[in-house]
């Protein structure tokens, strides 16, 4: 799997993680573990209602209850309540409604924030809430998206008809005419539904002024310090150059922590206004009413195919629930899977459209994955409608219509061009793993024999889109900010190394594998290279991670940074040396004067000569660092085949996912340790969403379930060991031939899940089985198919 | 208030607590164990699994005064540091972490499970760990180094 890498270096090696020594000793710096002389702990009262009037909010009794220090209504707080920008105003007519960090008379979700208490201590904080007197006229809840476009109640006065955007798209041919040619026109609509990312650490937050400058130092639990410093100089007016946001260790993220949240907004303001610390940490049942959710987008698909299968066109429309407000890239997310729905297939036309609607619930944003994973599910989930229509193998059908290896790059119907791929080789090598045809020949008889329990074959043929992402392409799709990154190296004169990376790593292994590209490329020992990262102050560029950006864009700028080093101490070998630069080979960490082995000079020594400066070449500056801002030439696209072996009791509607098989490629492997972790996490997550989670509401837009008692994540017992490859073709537009992972394996798993599931019971009439498979769903759904009443 | 006193990883703390302060609270606020951490609020996730009098415990579920005279052992006081206990070695070695959260809880339930069962199948490892959620890993690994941990520790061939 890494015969393009050299094995003599680091770099494509199963290296063991340097950051699991402190994270399994308990040596941890989480947020929550900052407690700083005279900190004040804010608490948060919020509605518990969907959408109401505020009548009345006096916040004065919470003042007498022991230890408060302070309590404010948004009338109280005034020009600090701070409103969070949206900045990723899809079209020019988007209705982007004020979002000030505590509601200003009207609550839009339960969860919404209506006041702060702050106290010496977390326990009296939350006491007092109950102090403050608030009375709320309820007003009826804009709950289903489809009703909501109907008009009538409003969440917002000025979205009309509930409608944040409209967004159309068409490429290619035009779709009606595509399908006037079609033998068989496939349509199917979809609910993707609304999920919670629960990484495991809460948010925390705390800022405090320090020292002696004006400086406002703010440790969050976030994705995105660098980002963060940004809008949250301009949300509250603090001189972005006396802003210090550090993400200390952080416990996952999976887009929920890439965000500025008002919580974030209040501390700092509030720090600032009293002049101490403040600190605020959620609870769980808090985080999963206010941490932004994903998905939830209502998909209409069409495709439209000739008898034997020969895909012609695509029609996606979509409403996409942007919940009660715009976070700071709410209404980006569907745009971003807009690009994916014709995947890995040749097709003449495509036709999206998607509605961005806001309901009364909490708002939506990035997910693992972020609008790729419902385009994928939406897609996969279709192809296997048409082959069923056209009684084609579903793995045929793919075949048939996919881009073949020798056809790259090749630019989709949808625009993108896809440097490199080959779909043959990783479904070839997944086949082979899975056992298809005894998994086949099983299924078979167990239909004839009428087995209670069937089985079913899901797959997925996937590709995306990550690697956030060429700047001018953001540009073009009104993202107000850049996708570069930033990398710098600097030898240090005891010849160790701190490697300054401006991505935010929350479980990624950044110092590690991080440290095996500059390891490869310097020659320097892997555990004398510290990788610096996360904190404004130590590490002042970047743009964080997210979208599977981090090795894909911050890996090029460290290879960057590392080559424009060793440029700067080739000068200042030469010179030691009495040679000319052009005569220096570097190898293995040193110098060598070609044919002349014996004169050399190792890089540290190098960086030696550069911190005393008594013998530098004329016009060469001391000390040794290599810097480089890159801005990638392209997204990578990796892509994958996952198999599915699904089980299903059809007397009780219990699914067991018995074999899972995920081959992907992922281009060249840093660290393929990091690499299959990577997987198994995005599968669990996928699988998640296709078996046992969704963020549900009542009609009155009260939550169902926002507590993990009852919003139900992948324990041990539910998900089975699986069985991971890969294959390789290296990104072309990579400079390490390398693309992104860290959402692949949550893009990929969700269709193949209902894909087999959906093949166990094709026999019966199922066609379709909706998201979360529970037992009482998929019983429900045979019942239905069979005419019973459910 | 109420006066308690519990040996946290060999040493004797004492202190006056609120009746209703979660032992979690004490560990981490009072006394400073914070690699110890809270991940839910329904004792659901157990990130804040402890071992208490030698079994391991949900230590969000049980309350300060109800530790008082009992001997707790945290993810700090399985091992110096300089020294690894044979169930962090093996999720080192098996990347059984990802960001970490979950990890000290997880680890805290595996040293009982092995100790219960010091050779488990794949499926007992999955049973036991039922009650410790990871959002990271799939689990795939972290069996994987209960495995290992097992092997290290003498219990598996």
């Amino acid at each position: 799997m890494t015969e393009t890498i050299d094995t003599s270096t680091p770099l494509g090696r199963p290296i063991k993680r340097k950051e699991d020594a402190k994270l399994l000793h308990g040596r941890t710096n989480w947020t929550d573990n900052i407690q700083l002389p005279g900190t004040l702990h804010m608490a948060i009262l919020r509605s518990p209602y969907a959408h109401a009037k505020i009548t009345k909010l006096d916040v004065t009794p919470a003042l007498s209850r022991p230890n408060v220090v302070a309590a404010y209504g948004a009338d109280e707080l005034g020009d600090l309540n701070g409103s969070i920008p949206c900045v990723w105003p899809v079209v020019d007519d988007i209705v982007m409604p004020d979002f000030p960090s505590l509601a200003k008379g009207v609550v839009r979700h339960v969860g919404d924030c209506v006041a702060v208490v702050l106290a010496t201590d977390p326990v009296q904080a939350a006491d007092a809430l109950e102090a403050i007197e608030v009375d709320y006229e309820p007003l009826p809840a804009v709950v289903n998206m489809q009703d909501a476009i109907k008009g009538g109640t409003l969440v917002h006065e000025d979205a009309a008809n509930n409608v944040c955007y409209n967004y159309p798209f068409a490429t290619g041919e035009n779709y009606d005419d595509v399908k006037a040619k079609a033998d068989v026109v496939v349509t199917r609509q979809w609910a993707n539904q609304r999920l919670i990312p629960v990484f495991m650490e809460p948010r925390s937050v705390v800022a405090a002024p320090m020292g002696m400058s004006d400086e406002m130092t703010v440790w969050s639990s976030t994705q995105i310090p660098h980002v963060l410093r940004v809008l949250m100089a301009l949300v509250t007016g603090i001189p972005e150059n006396n802003l210090r946001i550090i993400a200390p260790d952080v416990g996952g993220g999976f887009g929920g922590k890439l965000q500025l949240y008002r919580e974030e907004v209040l501390v700092t303001q509030l720090a600032r206004k009293l002049g101490r610390p403040v600190k605020w940490t959620e609870s769980r049942s808090e985080d999963m009413v206010a941490t932004h959710h994903g998905r939830d987008h209502i998909q209409t698909i069409e495709i439209a195919a000739t008898k034997d299968g020969k895909i012609l066109g695509l029609k996606v429309h979509l409403l996409a629930d942007m919940g009660a407000y715009l976070q700071i890239i709410t209404p980006g997310i569907p745009i971003l899977g807009m690009f994916m729905y014709p995947a890995i297939y040749k097709m003449d036309a495509y036709d999206f459209y998607c509605t961005g609607v806001f309901t009364n619930k909490t708002p939506t944003d990035a997910y693992r994955g972020a609008g790729r994973p419902e385009a994928t599910y939406a897609i996969e989930r279709i192809i296997d409608e048409l082959a069923a229509e056209l009684d084609m193998d579903p793995m045929e059908l793919r075949k048939k219509n996919w881009i073949k290896h020798e056809e790259f790059p090749y630019t989709t119907v949808a625009g993108l061009t896809y440097d490199t791929g080959n779909y043959e080789a990783a479904t070839a090598k997944a086949l082979d793993l899975f056992g298809m045809d005894e998994l086949r020949a099983e299924q078979k008889r167990r239909r004839e024999s009428g087995d209670t329990v069937q089985l079913g074959i899901g797959i997925s043929t996937f590709t995306e889109m990550c690697g956030l992402a060429p700047s001018r392409t953001l540009g073009a799709l009104k993202y107000v900010a850049g996708g570069w990154e930033h990398a710098t190296i600097r030898m240090l004169p005891t010849g160790k190394v701190e490697l300054v990376t401006g991505t935010s790593p929350h479980g990624q292994g950044h110092e590690t594998a991080w440290s095996q590209i500059a390891s490869s490329i310097l020659g320097i020992p892997v555990e004398d290279i510290e990788v610096v990262h996360s904190d404004t102050g130590r590490a002042p560029y970047g743009m964080d991670t997210y979208g599977s950006r981090s090795l894909a864009v911050g890996g090029q700028a460290i290879k960057k940074a590392a080559e424009n080093l060793i440029e700067k101490a080739r000068i200042i070998a030469a010179h030691q040396l009495e040679c000319s630069p052009g005569d220096l080979e570097f190898v293995g960490g040193e110098f060598k004067v070609k044919g002349d082995p014996e004169k050399a000079q190792a890089i540290g020594a190098v960086a030696f000569e550069a911190f005393t400066a008594h013998n530098l070449p004329d016009g060469v500056e001391p000390t040794l660092q290599g810097e480089a801002t890159v801005d990638p030439e392209d997204f990578s696209y990796p892509h994958g085949t996952h198999l599915a072996a699904m089980e299903v009791d059809t007397e009780t509607g219990k699914v067991t996912l018995r074999k899972y098989v995920a081959v992907d490629d992922v281009g060249n492997q840093v660290n393929p340790m990091i690499v299959e972790g990577q997987v198994h996490g995005g599968l669990a997550q996928g699988i998640g969403q296709a078996l046992y989670e969704g963020a549900f509401y009542d009609e009155d837009g009260l939550p169902l379930n926002a507590n993990l008692s009852t919003y139900l994540i992948p324990a041990a017992p539910d998900l089975p060991s699986f069985i991971t490859d890969r294959t390789t073709t290296p990104s072309t537009t990579h400079p390490l031939g390398t693309k992104g992972v860290g959402e692949a394996g949550a893009i990929a798993s969700t269709p193949a899940i209902i894909n087999g599931i959906v093949d166990a019971l094709r026999p019966m009439g199922v066609t379709d089985v909706a998201m979360p498979a529970t037992p009482m769903t998929v019983w429900k759904t045979i019942q239905a198919a069979k005419g019973g009443q459910a | 208030m109420q006066h308690i006193s519990v040996n946290v990883d060999g040493t004797q703390y004492e202190g006056d607590v609120e009746p209703r302060t979660l032992l979690v609270h004490w560990l981490r606020n009072e006394v400073g164990k914070v690699g110890t951490v809270v991940g839910c609020d329904t004792s659901n996730c157990g990130a804040c699994t402890i071992l208490m009098n030698g079994r391991s415990v949900k230590s969000c579920s049980v309350l300060a005064v109800q530790a008082d005279g009992a001997s707790v052992t945290t993810i700090q006081g399985i091992s110096t540091g300089d020294d690894w206990h044979p169930v962090q070695t093996a999720f080192k070695e098996c990347h059984g972490l990802q960001c970490g959260y979950c990890t000290p809880g997880m680890v805290m339930s595996a040293i009982d499970l092995l100790g219960e069962n010091p050779n488990p199948s794949e499926a007992e490892i999955r049973e036991g760990l039922e009650g410790n959620l990871c959002r990271c890993t799939g689990y795939h690994n972290i069996v994987r180094s209960v495995e290992k941990a097992a092997e290290l520790m003498g219990g598996a061939k």
